[in-house]
């Protein structure tokens, strides 16, 4: 399992979790460079089916990332992203995929450093899960 | 010009579909005036050496209801499209992989298993399980193939429309034969219903609050419906935000709510995801900034089986298809 470059897709709000993320880049701070990132404007406006489709086409991970609770600059977009998100691990479960390749995370477009860390801990989760399955 | 050809068949199906078909009651008779049913194995004695001798394209039109679970399924769809100028999906089943395509979220074996060895009623001692070849007093006896996954009817032959429904509403069934007899089909790879979702045509719309919040998520033999009232804003889970309109409101008028047999509008891919999407949205919790994963996820754990829920009629053709 050494050798195995997982492709992780990581979801960044236009507001907190991607500004961290440039703040990461500009602050010279490294991460596991396995991962793309996707911008949307709320972390409420990642739909489930965008995640499934990322699972579909071969990501080993999916990271979701926005706003902390009472920061949405939308009010309660995120609010809706956790219970989106939770419910989705459901039903992951019984599609036979470990809840532990969907996380979700709150980062501030002031921590770069918790961004940073998110990705290397979350890469290092799905390189001991290994490669997910395809069809069978 | 002779009268157009149907030919109906079924594959993984209960027979509902042909049932719907019976359904048309004295509109059968019109039907039988205007077109020549050249193949229906439920009904009329054909068989299927009649089909194999036809020309290609030969028939007009196959009504194909039911998924696909096994070879000989899939040798039929196969050479009926090769006989037929046009092919209809029929039914949930065939349009999205319906309640046959639930068996994704199992394997063969596990099913092979449970049904011929675990099942409390059965006792198997010597574990004889389906094979495709099996020997008799020197005789060799074929089966066929068993898959491993259920397939809709597009993931195996090509298919120019859809009916759906579970099974498809008369006057869908109607609808569409007169659109074929007067030539006026829409594009091909449409859905012949309409593309609106069922709470655009709910007879509870109007009971509808402006926002819906589940504060308890109960299933329809828990509670006691208010046939007069939206059934999410009593907290049971209706899939008509997510569904397609035109089966009548058959369900919601018997005072049961939508389980999404229509399967999605165009806006949607997998109607699973977008059920996940719009139920997670609309749970209520109070004071959220303050509340834990925890205490959101113990009102999530009331939805119970929530992938068989949401794809009831779609795993085969949902985005993961299938259990890894």
């Amino acid at each position: 399992m050494q050798d195995f470059e997982p492709n992780v897709v990581v979801f960044c709000c236009r507001w907190c979790s991607y500004a961290a993320a440039d703040l990461a880049g500009t602050s010279r701070m490294t991460a596991n460079p396995q991962f793309v990132v996707i911008r949307t404007m709320c972390s409420g406006r990642i739909d489930p089916e965008f995640i499934l489709d990322a699972f579909a086409k071969g990501a080993d991970g999916v990271l979701v990332t926005g706003c902390h609770p009472g920061d949405c600059h939308y009010v309660n977009g995120n609010y809706k992203t956790r219970r989106r998100m939770l419910l989705l691990e459901e039903v992951l479960e019984q599609f036979g995929i470990d809840r532990k390749r969907l996380r979700c995370e709150w980062i501030s477009a002031s921590e770069g450093g918790k961004f940073v860390k998110t990705i290397d801990e979350f890469i290092g989760t799905i390189k001991k899960l290994g490669p997910i399955d395809g069809i069978k | 010009m002779g009268k157009p050809k149907f030919a109906f068949y079924w594959c993984a199906s209960c027979g509902g579909c042909e049932e719907a078909v019976i359904d048309l009651n004295e509109k059968i008779l019109d039907l039988t005036a205007a077109v020549d049913i050249v193949f229906w194995p439920v009904a009329l004695d054909f068989k299927y050496a009649d089909v194999r001798s036809m020309g290609k394209g030969e028939i007009d039109v196959s009504f194909i209801n039911g998924a696909i679970r096994s070879s000989e399924q899939r040798e039929m769809a196969e050479l009926l499209s090769k006989k037929s100028k046009t092919v209809i999906a029929f039914g949930s089943c065939a349009h999205l992989g319906g309640i046959p395509g639930l068996a994704n979220f199992w394997r063969r074996k596990d099913i092979f298993e449970r049904v011929y060895e675990s099942v409390p009623t059965v006792k198997n001692p010597e574990h004889i399980l389906p094979k495709m070849e099996s020997k008799v007093d020197g005789y060799k006896l074929n089966l066929p193939e068993f898959y491993d996954t259920v397939s809709a009817l597009d993931q195996v032959i090509p298919v120019d429309y859809y009916l759906p429904g579970c099974p498809p509403a008369p006057e869908l069934i109607t609808d569409a034969i007169d659109a074929i007899l007067k030539n006026k089909l829409p594009k091909k790879g449409s859905v012949l219903a309409p593309d609106k979702a069922l709470c655009d045509t709910c007879p509870l719309a109007d009971s509808k609050p402006d926002k819906l919040s589940i504060k308890e998520i109960k299933r329809p033999h828990e509670i006691k419906l208010d046939p007069e009232k939206c059934f999410l804003a009593q907290g049971v889970i209706c899939l008509g935000p997510v569904t397609r309109s035109g089966c009548g409101e058959c369900c919601i008028n018997a005072n049961m709510p939508c389980r999404g047999c229509m399967g999605p509008t165009k806006a949607a891919i997998d109607q699973g995801a977008k059920g996940i999407s719009f139920i997670a949205s609309i749970l209520g919790v109070e004071d959220e900034e303050n509340t834990s994963d925890e205490d959101v996820r113990d009102l999530i754990k009331q939805i119970v089986d929530p992938a068989g829920t949401f794809y009831r009629f779609s795993l085969p053709y949902s985005l993961l298809k299938r259990k890894r």
